[in-house]
């Protein structure tokens, strides 16, 4: 399928969706802050890939597709658990790319580079294997 | 005071990759977005400020382990999906018990020592 951003997805979410997801995102980095507070590091480190919203992301995919699907005059529910299930895989594709993320993090500000260009070529690393590990799977 | 700035900074970057992932179209690119690093992103300038550097790639070594974990929890999310159909909210947060055993099960063998 061709890639496009579609602007309408954006009118699909309520202000109180919108608001919800900034709630959870706050909570969820907030919780990782403390963990890494109380428990230092190494514990702490594991939460900063913790899908503490991902449950409510897919969550909203499924409700909009039923949405439309209804809109539509169809009951549409299996096919909106599918494309829960489509956006999952999109996400455990995007959670190598959080590895690559994260291993350039580490071997970068472990060799003494300053943070700024680490980051960068974290986000590279994120966008590349994210983008890559798609690609071969559309193609497959 | 750091505490309310990690949590609004962390609200903003959240609602942002989650508006991307909403636009960016088909379905399973969209869904990479899901796995943004968010949290990272929203944390580790404040953290070197406070902790040093040092302090955060000791996170970003334990990141691979949770980023690991993730890749396995969201393949068991859309393997469920696919194959039962069961309501995606409620298959989401019983299998979170898979990230969960993973990062512990990477930590013990890796991380602890």
């Amino acid at each position: 399928m061709r890639l496009h951003l579609q602007f309408q997805s954006l009118r699909e979410t309520t202000p109180m969706e919108y608001a919800k997801r900034f709630l959870f995102g706050g909570i969820v980095t907030l919780t990782a802050t403390l963990i890494a507070d109380h428990y230092g590091p190494i514990i702490g480190g594991l939460f900063l890939a913790f899908p503490g919203i991902f449950p409510g992301g897919i969550s909203l995919v499924e409700k909009h597709k039923i949405e439309r699907e209804r809109d539509a005059g169809k009951q549409g529910i299996r096919s909106a658990r599918g494309e829960a299930a489509v956006e999952a895989t999109g996400a455990s594709i995007g959670a190598l790319g959080l590895a690559a993320f994260a291993l350039t993090l580490w071997k970068g500000l472990a060799s003494g580079h300053a943070l700024i260009p680490v980051l960068i070529c974290a986000g590279a690393a994120w966008t590349a294997t994210s983008w890559a590990g798609w690609w071969f799977r559309e193609k497959m | 005071m750091h505490l309310l700035l990690r949590f609004i900074i962390g609200g903003i970057v959240v609602s942002l990759f989650a508006v991307l992932g909403d636009l960016i179209k088909p379905e399973s690119l969209g869904g990479v977005f899901a796995a943004a690093p968010t949290i990272a992103l929203a944390t580790i300038v404040l953290t070197v400020h406070k902790q040093g550097a040092g302090y955060v790639a000791i996170e970003g070594r334990s990141m691979i382990a949770g980023a690991i974990a993730f890749v396995l929890y969201a393949s068991a999310v859309s393997f469920v999906l696919m194959r039962y159909r069961t309501k995606s909210l409620a298959t989401a947060a019983s299998l979170m018990i898979v990230w969960f055993a993973t990062a512990a099960g990477l930590w013990a063998i890796w991380l602890r020592g």
